[in-house]
């Protein structure tokens, strides 16, 4: 297995859970700091268990797939993801979707937390916060590090890029003890998005027997079209300004 | 159950936001696949009308988003 086959997929999967983890890390420190972290830990030890039973249920049944069909399905699931994502990241930097704010985010879970203070479950719902944040933003890691990974045999690589994802934010996070507005979130969506599309027509495309020019390589080429587009469609649509002639 | 729903509604959230944006891409996808294995399309070439169908969708649905504003 060579670098240029390994590197986009752990680079995908790092920078998509990277953005995932970054995320789920704001609201289990709303809990945290808010109500104390044994509610904040519990919700979070239960989520990580959900899913690890998740891939370890659903996991092996991959290897049963086809890998033709396994790398159609993936890489249609992968367009849908991936394109969803980017919509999302052109339409922010366009300007016609609030940029996505941690600091905002931690804020408004800590009023809410402040809110169920004197409720008797208050540690209870606080807990189930945490719970949530982590498995919903799991499932996303997860379903990254199966779709980048398991096409083309690399889900352990893809696993390892998702780790160190997680293990950066718990570094960084505990030493910082506070939401990480410093991480360039729109932006990363904005790659990561343009990864995942490329992914996703990647697979499709060898799924249905496609032989692309340079194999592995033309997902540089599937990125560059992507971002060229991507790029030219922030400025296209970009939202007019007041006052602002177009 | 609620967790099961929430992770279902969460799971099926992470493929459509605008559902014409899904539903185009889906049926693209389904034409080509059609057009590949059916009607012996070359897949290269099928590959190719993917990703520029795939930029064509995504252009619809922005256009669509600003019109709406």
């Amino acid at each position: 297995m060579t670098w240029t086959a390994l590197l986009p997929t752990i680079t995908a999967a790092f920078l998509a859970s990277l953005v995932e983890v970054v995320e789920a890390f704001t609201i289990v420190l709303a809990v945290g700091v808010t109500r104390g972290w044994r509610p904040a830990l519990t919700g979070s030890g239960i989520a990580l268990a959900l899913l690890v039973l998740i891939v370890l249920s659903f996991g092996p049944l991959l290897a049963l797939i086809p890998i033709r069909a396994l790398q159609f399905v993936v890489g249609t699931l992968l367009i849908l993801f991936g394109l969803r994502w980017l919509r999302k990241a052109i339409l922010r930097s366009a300007g016609w979707i609030a940029l996505h704010d941690e600091a905002a985010e931690f804020a408004k879970e800590t009023n809410a937390l402040k809110a169920q203070a004197a409720e008797r479950r208050a540690d209870f719902l606080a807990g189930t916060a945490a719970f949530k944040a982590v498995l919903l933003e799991g499932v996303e890691v997860v379903f990254i590090v199966i779709a980048v990974g398991t096409a083309h045999g690399q889900t352990f690589w893809a696993g390892m890029g998702a780790l160190a994802a997680v293990l950066l934010v718990l570094l960084v996070g505990i030493a910082v003890h506070k939401p990480l507005v410093q991480v360039p979130e729109n932006t990363l969506k904005f790659v990561v998005g343009l990864m995942l599309s490329s992914f996703g027509v990647f697979w499709t495309g060898e799924g249905l027997g496609a032989e692309w020019p340079g194999a592995d390589l033309a997902l540089i080429w599937i990125f560059a079209l992507f971002a060229m587009f991507s790029l030219g469609a922030a400025r296209y649509f970009a939202k007019p300004q007041m006052g602002v002639a177009r | 159950m609620t967790w099961l729903k929430l992770v279902w509604d969460e799971l099926l959230g992470m493929f459509v936001d605008d559902g014409a944006l899904a539903l185009q891409a889906a049926v693209l996808i389904a034409i080509v696949a059609v057009c590949v294995k059916g009607l012996g399309l070359n897949p290269l070439l099928g590959g190719i009308v993917l990703l520029l169908g795939c930029v064509v969708v995504l252009g619809l649905s922005l256009g669509r988003k600003t019109r709406k504003g």
